[in-house]
């Protein structure tokens, strides 16, 4: 290649590391163009026939299909320099959402909102939405985070209110957007202080800014120490906008409301795959800030090996860009290398993981209790949801503990919140299926309602009964193994106090699921009864949703492998 | 052999639930048909047991005498978090099994009288009974854990759904209770995970623990080890038999964790609360009252004879050998438990009015001293280590499991049988039914004989073996549970006088008073024969159990003397300055 003009190089650089990044980017595109396709096809007399959910389905199938290769990954890269990271933990995470897309348009269909008008409407908001979520689970630089949050949540304040007509929903919406735009402003903010202290805003430069930042020298001589306050205050404002996604304690006021007010086909969408997202994004900033990861390399993922040879060998331009920066920090100090840096950020580490398990502790405890008073099933669920939050959250303070001294189990214990998200696929998607089908019928979202049920509907009823079951933790179900390596990683990082407190919580919330169980089972039907038949296919739904929670609460080893995959790349 | 003995094995746990199955495709009107099928199906497994049971050099036979565990196998379940479907048996848990099919046999057919939802209960029966078997012959630790929890949910909706008028409240409370003690016992269970590494074993002791595989020529098995050993970092194990081995002779489990106490104290402590609320133990009993008085006769058949057994087995299979520093450190705790339990619940029963109720607290009388059996530490005595006293204390303890699985569960069939005729249990307003139903009182009385202690009924065996052995390790204690006979021979005595004596009945429904059906005397009157045949001839279950407990009992003797006593010594000899720098001060 003959040099020419620097920035005509630079142009070439940029438009062949794009080349190279879309190859890893294959499922959001496809996401991008459904989006398009559906917008564009109610324009068109002879379009305007094809139903937006054969469009969805096609799209998220294909987008799920391009979402691997799973084994093939050997290498994290990073993708649009440096915007997005390239691993296998994103594939899981993408692969999840994707897979939770097909089984959710799947879902809407059977369940009959949204109706044929709204299909567009609504299929585009969720096809955008997960989108967001999936720059949330790639992030590799706060403003990408700041961006896949908002698009994430943007779609979903339109979905919360898409009953149009009725009040709640509408009150759902209005206070779901005040809210999630509260939260961002202090997100931005925070994310302007910490790039303003450490001059970046891309994670791995910002890690080994802040390490450089830590080390012991600047610490005795009192360097930087002026900035602490800064910074704490930045983490904890960009905790804020997780935590808002999370619907953690004391950021979860929407999260009630908007449950009851949306419709539970909503409620399974922001429950499963805004979480998931959310989780991901959680263990992406923790790492980002508290880790040095290794060396991320330059060279294409394995779908790009198509490219032109040419082009991938000029990537290594706007890679340095990025990763110059932390070459020359190594070099500056001298022997300051990756060790030293992981060792200096342990401060960070620390403030992270007390942070992120006080806040478990207490949405875990606060959801659970709170849960017991409810009447209506999606405002019970909507709780669950926050408690399930807190113990999803918990294997992150334990990563964080143990990234300085046992990288190993640190993977485990990301490897069991990758496995908990999982399986909390199916156990809530199931839970809101049920719910959402239940109402078609008996028109009622009460708990006192599904009385006696299983007079009624008894597979419905014993399946909803397995998916709570679950959810408690109870074996051999889904939920337990989620919960038993969740346990394990809070052992292994002996985070005692964490550990007793989500046990308590798991003997806590036995009694409101097991309520609404013994509501549908053992109390007597009231007099006067709709039927609460469910057809064959939206039988055959809750049923092929609620067979994997007992199989993969039987046969765990080869989800457990996947997600130890999955997280094999991050520390 | 393996092959054979997973065929075995297997088919005792998993065909209750097969049966369970099967039910889920017969007709909705044919009631009576669904219970037929799971007795029979419940007998099916009470027959394989039977074929365990019976003198033979088979392959599927129980070989008395063998210490060890016996009918092993173990196949990879999740490989990659080292679960394993692990099971076997042996002196200890073979009794239990068999006892398990035999109640549960008996109690199916106890439950002729249920009529709502027959397909749902006979299914929810089974599923117990998978779960009830499975805990007894898992050997892996998850195991354990998942058939101790499967049993929970069925219980729920047996009491729950076929209970008396306070059984949703009486429901909920036996689960929340015992899943708080579960979740106990997941921590310990993790925490030993963790801690635990199969590499500190030697060869021998891998093969002793079935890590293993026996089955395999001996270059194949030092093939498994050596792979075993060439493994980078810990390799973590459930194996009950492995964790056992590291207990007692590694210090994989003495790492300081909290508060200045091991890792296997706090094990010890979180694992002794999930089993002593099942066993039940005050002050953690007061579930046991309300869910036996609310559950269908059946049920509480099951829970006596059963269930409360599980706690006993996991202080005697898990606790102590996995954790026997925390055992030795907290065996006064443990032995006071028994006592205080035995105490408080002979005097409760003293108290009620509810015949039923006061069965449910003669229970918690009665396992007290299985937990006191269990806890007595007396491998030293004098100055000699020798665990005699605590192999009796131990195989008495074992002994009074089996006598009250056959007693209280006798016990309240008769309770039950009288329930359904006249509909009330209070003992104020019985009184003269040996006149009108002379078998049923004869069968009565000679039950609840055999719960008194009686010689020569089988409650008696046990209690003797558990006093004589509590006085190596402590007198006072050996004189307050041996009192505590007074008052359970008050309590019952009383209960026949009221029940059974008088002129004549007074309360209401008296022309309801028929004599015993064919069906109420064939369950009963075997568990009177078996009453009499274990009180007059012990051997027939010591024959079973002795091998294993004493073996047991040795090996934690062995490390009291090798490992505990010359530990004590040196702290003994640290805390006091060493005599050298005394006279060199001077």
């Amino acid at each position: 290649m003959t040099t020419e003009h620097p920035f005509y190089e630079l142009i070439q650089a940029l438009v062949a590391d794009t080349i190279r990044s879309t190859a890893g980017f294959q499922g959001e595109l496809v996401l991008c163009a459904t989006i398009v396709l559906i917008l564009i096809s109610r324009i068109p007399r002879f379009a305007a026939r094809i139903d937006a959910f054969w469009l969805t389905l096609v799209g998220s199938a294909a987008a799920l299909y391009l979402a691997g290769p799973w084994n093939e990954i050997a290498q994290p890269s990073e993708l649009f320099t440096g915007l997005l990271v390239y691993d296998s933990f994103t594939v899981y995470f993408r692969t999840l959402l994707f897979f939770f897309l097909v089984l959710f348009t799947i879902f809407t269909r059977i369940s009959g909102i949204p109706d044929r008008d709204a299909g567009p409407d609504v299929y585009s908001l969720v096809l955008g939405a997960t989108l967001g979520m999936c720059i949330m689970a790639s992030a590799n630089q706060m403003l990408m985070v700041f961006l896949g949050v908002e698009m994430a949540s943007v779609p979903c304040y339109a979905l919360a209110g898409i009953l149009k007509g009725r009040r709640t929903s509408s009150e759902a919406a209005l206070k779901y957007a005040v809210y999630g735009a509260g939260a961002a402003g202090i997100m931005l903010y925070g994310i302007s202080l910490l790039a303003g202290v450490l001059g970046s805003v891309h994670m791995p430069t910002m890690a080994v800014r802040l390490a450089e930042l830590l080390q012991p020298a600047n610490i005795e001589q009192h360097i930087g120490a002026d900035t602490y306050m800064v910074l704490a205050l930045g983490g904890m404002m960009v905790m804020v906008g997780i935590a808002f996604k999370l619907s953690a304690v004391p950021f979860h006021f929407w999260c009630p409301d908007v449950f009851e007010g949306a419709s539970a086909e909503v409620n399974a969408f922001l429950s499963v795959a805004s979480k998931a997202a959310a989780l991901a994004l959680l263990a992406r900033v923790a790492i980002g800030f508290g880790y040095i990861p290794q060396t991320i390399s330059a060279e294409p993922p394995a779908a790009a090996i198509n490219a032109p040879a040419e082009q991938t060998e000029a990537t290594s331009v706007p890679i340095k860009l990025v990763s110059q920066t932390t070459e020359q920090a190594g070099a500056a100090t001298g022997t300051f290398d990756r060790d030293d840096q992981i060792a200096a950020l342990a401060p960070v580490r620390e403030f992270i993981w007390k942070l992120v398990a006080f806040l478990a502790i207490i949405t875990c405890t606060f959801g659970n209790l709170a849960a017991y008073g409810q009447t209506n099933i999606k405002r019970l669920l909507a709780y669950s949801t926050i408690a399930q939050a807190g113990y999803m959250m918990m294997p992150v303070p334990a990563a964080m503990v143990l990234a300085g001294h046992d990288p190993v189990a640190a993977r485990e214990a990301l490897a069991a919140m990758a496995f908990y998200a999982g399986v909390y696929v199916f156990m809530n998607l199931g839970a809101f299926a049920i719910v959402a089908l239940l109402r078609n019928q008996i028109h009622s979202e009460e708990i006192a309602d599904y009385a006696g049920l299983i007079r009624r509907a008894p597979v419905t009823t014993i399946c909803f009964a397995i998916i709570l079951i679950s959810l408690i933790g109870l074996p051999p179900l889904a939920g337990f193994a989620g919960k038993l390596l969740i346990f394990y990683s809070l052992v292994q990082a002996k985070l005692w106090t964490v550990l007793v407190i989500a046990g308590l919580n798991t003997a806590i919330s036995l009694y409101y699921y097991l309520r609404v169980v013994k509501v549908m089972t053992i109390d007597p039907e009231p007099e006067q009864v709709r039927a609460a038949e469910i057809n064959f296919i939206p039988g055959t739904y809750i049923v092929a949703i609620t067979v994997p929670v007992v199989l993969l609460g039987l046969a765990w080893n080869q989800l457990n492998e996947l997600t130890l995959a999955a997280s094999a790349h991050l520390f | 052999m393996e092959s054979s003995y997973v065929t075995l094995l297997s088919l005792i746990v998993f065909l209750p639930a097969a049966g369970a199955l099967v039910l889920a495709f017969f007709p909705r009107d044919k009631g009576d048909a669904m219970k037929t099928f799971t007795l029979v199906v419940t007998a099916a497994v009470f027959v394989l047991t039977l074929i365990m049971l019976l003198p033979g050099k088979g392959d599927w036979q129980f070989q008395v005498g063998v210490s060890d565990m016996q009918k092993t196998f173990s196949l990879p379940w999740i490989e990659s978090f080292n679960i394993y479907y692990f099971m076997g048996t042996d002196g200890i848990s073979f009794p239990l099994i068999v006892l398990t099919a035999f109640v549960s046999m008996l109690s199916m057919a106890a439950s002729w009288p249920i009529t709502k939802y027959v397909r749902a209960y006979c299914i929810l029966f089974l599923l117990l009974e998978t779960g009830m078997l499975g805990v007894f012959l898992a050997l892996d630790f998850f195991l354990f854990y998942v058939f101790w929890e499967v049993m929970l949910l069925p219980m729920y909706f047996l009491i729950g759904v076929w209970g008396g008028p306070r059984r949703e409240y009486a429901a909920i409370k036996f689960f929340l209770y015992t899943l708080l003690g579960s979740v106990f016992m997941l921590i310990a269970i993790l925490m030993l995970y963790f801690a635990s590494d199969l590499k500190l074993l030697s060869d021998e002791q891998l093969a002793a623990a079935y890590v293993v595989d026996t089955s395999l020529s001996p270059e194949q098995q030092t093939a498994q080890i050596a792979e075993l050993r060439a493994h980078a970092g810990p390799i973590h194990t459930f194996n009950i038999l492995a964790l056992q081995q590291i207990g007692q002779h590694t210090d994989a489990f003495d790492g300081e964790i909290l508060w200045g106490k091991s890792l296997q104290w706090w094990a010890f402590l979180l694992l002794l609360v999930g089993f002593v609320i099942k066993v039940p133990s005050v002050p953690v009993h007061t579930w046991l009252p309300d869910a036996h008085v609310e559950a269908p006769t059946p049920i509480s058949m099951i829970l006596a004879g059963v269930l409360l057994k599980m706690g006993g087995y996991g202080i005697i299979r898990i606790c102590y050998p996995i954790c026997p520093d925390a055992g030795y450190d907290l065996a006064y705790f443990v032995c006071a438990l028994g006592v205080v339990s035995m105490v408080y619940g002979a005097f409760a029963a003293l108290a009620q009015k509810d015949f039923k109720r006061l069965v449910a607290y003669s229970s918690v009388s009665h396992m007290g001293y299985v937990v006191l059996g269990i806890g007595v530490w007396s491998a030293v005595a004098g100055n000699e280590f020798n665990a005699d006293a605590w192999k009796l204390g131990m195989n008495g303890a074992m002994f009074q499991m089996i006598a009250h699985g056959i007693s209280s569960p006798g016990m309240f069939f008769l309770v039950g049988v009288i329930y359904d005729r006249v509909h009330h249990r209070n003992l104020d307003q019985f009184g003269g039914l040996f006149a009108k139903m002379p078998l049923y009182a004869g069968l009565s009385i000679g039950i609840f004989f055999a719960g008194l202690g009686l010689p020569g009924l089988c409650g008696f065996i046990g209690e003797v073996f558990v006093t004589l052995s509590v006085w190596n390790f402590s007198p006072g204690l050996a004189v307050v549970s041996a009192s505590v006979v007074i008052i359970t021979a008050a309590y019952i005595l009383w209960t026949l006088q009221r029940v059974y004596l008088g002129p004549e009945y007074k309360g209401p429904h008296p022309e309801a008073l028929t004599p015993m059906t064919p069906r109420e005397i064939l369950i009963a009157a075997p568990l009177l024969a078996l009453a009499i045949v274990f009180g007059v001839y012990p051997q027939a279950i010591f024959n079973y159990l002795t091998p294993s407990v004493d073996q047991t009992v040795n090996e934690l003797a062995t490390w009291t003397k090798d490992g505990k006593a010359p530990r004590i010594e040196s702290e003994a000899t640290a805390a006091l300055p060493a005599p050298a720098a005394i006279v060199a001060q001077q």
